[in-house]
């Protein structure tokens, strides 16, 4: 069988069985929430797969536990609704036992990065050719509303009564530091941006990962509305594309520059500073895309949102396969016989 | 005047010195030159947990014992004959061990005074007729390997690491075997670097030619070959057996074997084997902890690969609620468990059998799961091959207990013929037409396995409950009470794949000795004495821990008493008990050593006053 990343390279768009975003339906009723995020992340996916050729029956979603792990079984493809926190590991025996299959993991905050934080960070760093999607609420939406590991401290939440004392983390850098070869940013009320994003995620070669801010509106109802919403969206949001200048506003009056290695927000309308002074965004560039995922942090910056990196470097089951195949040129391939009597052997008679 | 040579039926030796001295490299080279000599034998090595332990200290010492003889051998010796040791803290720890007018053939240069005092030894043992029981043999031996290299020039590192092939040498003489095995092993092993192939070789010479020209030994001894069943052999240990009984598995199966592991004492070995075998097409992942170990090798089975995770005990408490997740997917999978000593990180080195309960009831809710053990270091292969077989067959992980006395230990192996293997017949699923992930073999109850990759059986599976049939997420009471005791169902249903338990002895009598896992040598070993003796006892021994064999209950009805030795504080005792309402007598023992005959020849003794 062939990598699904070669079946797409020999029929770019001319796929034997055209499907449509309701062929990727199962029977199953959605049990979300009437109003939450994890909606719209499931229309965006059923909604880019049919534009990628992938036979049905080659994708298959796998997830820990939590309201986004849930996914697997709203999807008409194969499906596997893992243990809390072990979705990466899952999907990653599943790679490298069956380099042919498109695997994509459906994870949470918590799922992800706390209980799975170790998986989450040793799949990136292999680059095993996992399509990551994680929901990230800032809260714990199954167990009903204690603080996650991407709540922002002093959180009040059941379990944080006085505000939670934990520092976050930023998923992104996260990803980046363990080294991840392809890094980006969506959101559930940006259906466009999302969907380009799952759509670049998919092609490419090795882990990719996908932070999707998702409103739960049963715990922490509009925790990122200043970046989703049509009022205060603008000048609260940069979208990232690759080659261009980083401009945003509502008038497009307004840029990202560098001094130094800080980012600052600069106006292009004084006359101060023209487009020529902003950074332009490259998705190649590994020092950048720390830079823009610590722009979450700073204060008085627009949250970057899109593809932050995105490279291609060996993935681990190419290597796995490579060592295989070199293994069988070099002795011939295994049998009983040949295992069972290489070494040292005597006869008794 | 050439020593004369006496002939013996078996002989045991341990070799002990600092944990860098190279004992258990001794050791095996004297093993597999005495292996291929054609004698029986069984081998224990011990050693401490760190790798370097600071030198010259008792706890740092480490051992390597070997028992061979010209009849069947089944244990690693009682007591050993010759004690080779290397400084005086290796006297003074193995000691205990060497019989009464044993051997010692001791390193004089390392009993120093830095290091007699590291042994807590006031007066050097060697001068103050404290061992005269014992024929005493004080060797310099680091004197005589640097006069043996001098001319090479070589650091002083490298000669104290070439002395242990001085001992080597000696054994080879004193037992009359070849060295041309050994030098063959050091011409490969360093082949990098040829000044270390020429001072090995040197030393490995000086030392069987120091015994040959010296006239200190007495006596050399010949150890005839064992009359073993006619065959192919090799020499194997219980990680290497355990190893080649997966790919064993995989290539008869038809399937493609997934490691998934995270290296623990003592159970590394067998992600190391199975990494060698690439061209098998065996996939090895060194997860980056015990849970993505197993978790990733369910990903492989789900995949349609023979998923393996190898671990020992403690490792085994974190893979618990992936195994619950295997049982609840009902998909095919192979947990390897080396015991070692427990509880928490307990002695990673040493051996126990304290594992069992964990490994048959150890996770949350009911989730059976079939258990295998493993007996002699050889039958690992066997035992291996087995729990792929039944995990395949009935679609269920399947537990394998070894131990770290069976995964260290080695013995000669009839190779079997490739055709002597059980069929392992595989099928995935492929008909789309009315497809229901959770339907059932009408005679296994195994479910249909359906891989990611064929068209038309895009479904849905996890860690919540099932529907029967349809495999959908239900929450019923009834249904949920129907699933647990079919899952349950299943796993009993394997005792009628399972041939009938024999008994080694008589059909009926006083005493049956019950045993499992790796004590079976030493039962036998105690058995097989008191029966010459003319006393009424047998030997039964468990190799399907869960489910038992379906006559285990009507054999244990026929015997006045039954003996129970475990290394552990009762638990097998316990299962027995439990199920077949029968009282039985505990032998217990958590020393991290495995049994020693005379101990449980003690008890029978005991027993049939
Ligand atoms: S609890 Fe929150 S995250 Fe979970 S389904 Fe409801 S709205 Fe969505």
């Amino acid at each position: 069988m062939k990598h699904v990343d070669e079946l797409l390279k020999d029929v770019p768009k001319i796929s034997v069985q055209k499907y449509t975003a309701k062929d990727f339906q199962s029977d199953q009723d959605v049990r979300w929430c009437p109003g939450c995020g994890d909606y719209s992340i499931l229309a965006q996916v059923q909604r880019v797969l049919p534009e990628l050729n992938i036979p049905k029956h080659n994708l298959v979603f796998v997830s820990g536990i939590g309201c986004s792990s849930r996914f697997p079984y709203y999807m008409d493809t194969y499906g596997f609704h893992g243990i809390h926190g072990r979705a990466a590991a899952i999907a990653s025996g599943l790679k490298v036992a069956r380099p042919e299959l498109s695997v994509w993991v459906a994870t949470g905050d918590g799922d992800g990065l706390s209980i799975g934080g170790n998986h989450f960070i040793h799949i990136c760093r292999r680059n095993i050719d996992v399509k990551v999607i994680l929901f990230n609420n800032q809260i714990y939406g199954l167990t009903k509303g204690q603080y996650s590991p991407t709540s922002e401290f002093g959180k009040v939440t059941k379990s944080s009564p006085y505000g939670a004392p934990d520092h976050p983390f930023n998923p992104l850098l996260v990803a980046l530091g363990a080294e991840a070869s392809f890094v980006a940013r969506g959101m559930d009320r940006d259906p466009k941006l999302l969907q380009n994003i799952i759509r670049r995620a998919a092609l490419h070669k090795g882990t990719a990962f996908m932070e999707v801010y998702q409103n739960c509106n049963v715990f922490n109802d509009g925790a990122f509305f200043t970046f989703t919403e049509k009022e205060t969206k603008d000048d609260n949001v940069v979208v990232l594309e690759h080659g261009k200048p980083m401009i945003f506003g509502k008038e497009k009056d307004k840029g990202i520059k560098l001094e130094g290695f800080t980012p600052i927000a600069v106006s292009l309308k004084d006359g101060k500073y023209s487009v020529n002074d902003l950074i332009i965004h490259d998705e190649k560039d590994t020092m950048l895309s720390f830079i823009l995922a610590r722009m979450s942090n700073l204060p008085n910056l627009p949250r970057p949102v899109g593809i932050f990196y995105a490279v291609e470097r060996q993935t681990y089951e190419q290597e796995v396969a490579r060592q295989i195949e070199s293994s069988i040129t070099k002795l011939g391939e295994g049998t009983l016989d040949k295992l069972l009597n290489h070494g040292e052997t005597w006869i008794i008679k | 005047m050439a020593a004369k040579i006496e002939k013996l039926d078996e002989v045991t030796i341990r070799f002990a010195g600092d944990s860098g001295d190279g004992m258990q490299l001794t050791g095996s080279q004297f093993t597999n030159t005495t292996a291929l000599l054609g004698n029986d034998l069984s081998t224990l090595p011990d050693y401490p947990a760190e790798i370097r332990a600071p030198a010259g200290t008792l706890f740092g010492v480490s051992g390597f014992q070997i028992h061979f003889g010209s009849k069947e051998i089944s244990t690693p010796g009682d007591t050993c004959d010759v004690l080779v040791a290397m400084n005086p803290a290796a006297l003074k720890v193995n000691l205990r061990s060497l019989r009464d007018g044993g051997i010692i053939i001791a390193n004089r240069d390392g009993f120093n005074e830095k290091n007699l005092k590291l042994a807590e030894y006031e007066i050097n043992p060697l001068d103050d007729g404290s061992l005269d029981k014992f024929q005493v043999h004080a060797v310099d031996i680091t004197k005589l390997t640097t006069l043996a290299i001098q001319e090479l020039n070589l650091s002083t590192k490298i000669v104290e690491r070439s002395k242990n092939f001085f001992s080597l040498g000696m054994m080879y003489w004193m037992f009359s075997r070849p060295l041309d095995s050994s030098i063959k092993w050091i011409q490969e092993k360093f082949k990098k670097t040829p000044e270390i192939v020429e001072a090995n070789t040197r030393v490995l010479k000086a030392g069987y030619n120091y015994g040959e020209t010296t006239e200190i030994f007495h006596a050399r001894y010949e150890v005839k070959p064992a009359s073993l069943a006619p065959g192919r052999y090799r020499s194997i240990t219980g990680n290497e057996a355990t190893a080649w009984g997966l790919i064993a598995a995989s290539s008869k199966a038809g399937l493609d074997l997934f490691l998934g592991s995270y290296p623990i004492t003592p159970a590394s070995e067998i992600l190391h084997e199975l990494s060698r075998y690439k061209n098998f097409r065996v996939k090895t992942f060194q997860a980056e902890d015990e849970i993505a170990g197993i978790a990733s090798a369910i990903g492989a089975s789900y995949g349609g690969s023979i998923g393996v995770t190898t671990t020992s005990g403690p490792g085994l408490a974190l893979k618990t609620e992936a195994m619950g997740l295997a049982v609840m997917l009902e998909l095919p999978l192979v947990i390897v468990d080396v015991q070692r000593g427990g509880p928490s990180t307990g002695l990673p080195t040493k051996t126990e059998q304290a594992d069992l309960l964990q490994a048959v009831h150890g996770r949350n809710s009911e989730a059976p799961i079939p258990v295998i053990a493993a007996c002699t270091p050889a039958g690992c292969f066997e035992a291996a091959y087995e729990a792929t077989r039944i995990a395949l067959k009935y679609m269920t992980p399947v537990i394998l207990l070894t131990d770290g006395y069976l995964a260290n230990g080695a013995e000669p192996w009839l190779i079997p013929s490739p055709d002597s293997l059980k069929e392992i017949p595989v099928k995935f699923h492929t008909d789309a037409k009315d497809f229901q992930p959770y339907s059932r073999d009408e005679k296994t109850l195994a479910r249909p396995w359906a891989i990611p990759g064929t068209p038309g059986l895009e479904h849905r599976i996890g860690g919540l409950e099932k529907e029967h049939i349809t495999g959908n997420v239900s929450y019923s009471a009834e249904n949920h009470d129907f699933m647990v005791k079919l899952r349950q169902h299943k796993v009993d249903g394997i005792a009628e794949d399972l041939p009938h338990a024999t008994v080694d002895g008589d059909e009926r009598g006083d005493l049956l000795v019950v045993g499992w896992g790796g004590t079976y040598g030493a039962i036998k070993t105690a058995v097989e004495n008191k029966r010459k003796e003319g006393k009424s006892v047998s030997q039964l021994h468990i190799k399907y821990v869960n489910p038992f064999q379906k006559n285990i209950g009507e054999i244990l009805k026929n015997y006045k008493k039954i003996l129970v030795p475990e290394l552990n504080l009762g638990q097998l005792a316990l299962l027995l008990q439990a199920k077949y309402l029968v009282p039985v007598i505990k032998l217990n023992k958590v020393e991290g050593l495995p049994f020693r005959a005379d101990e449980i020849e003690k008890k029978i003794d005991e027993l049939l006053k």
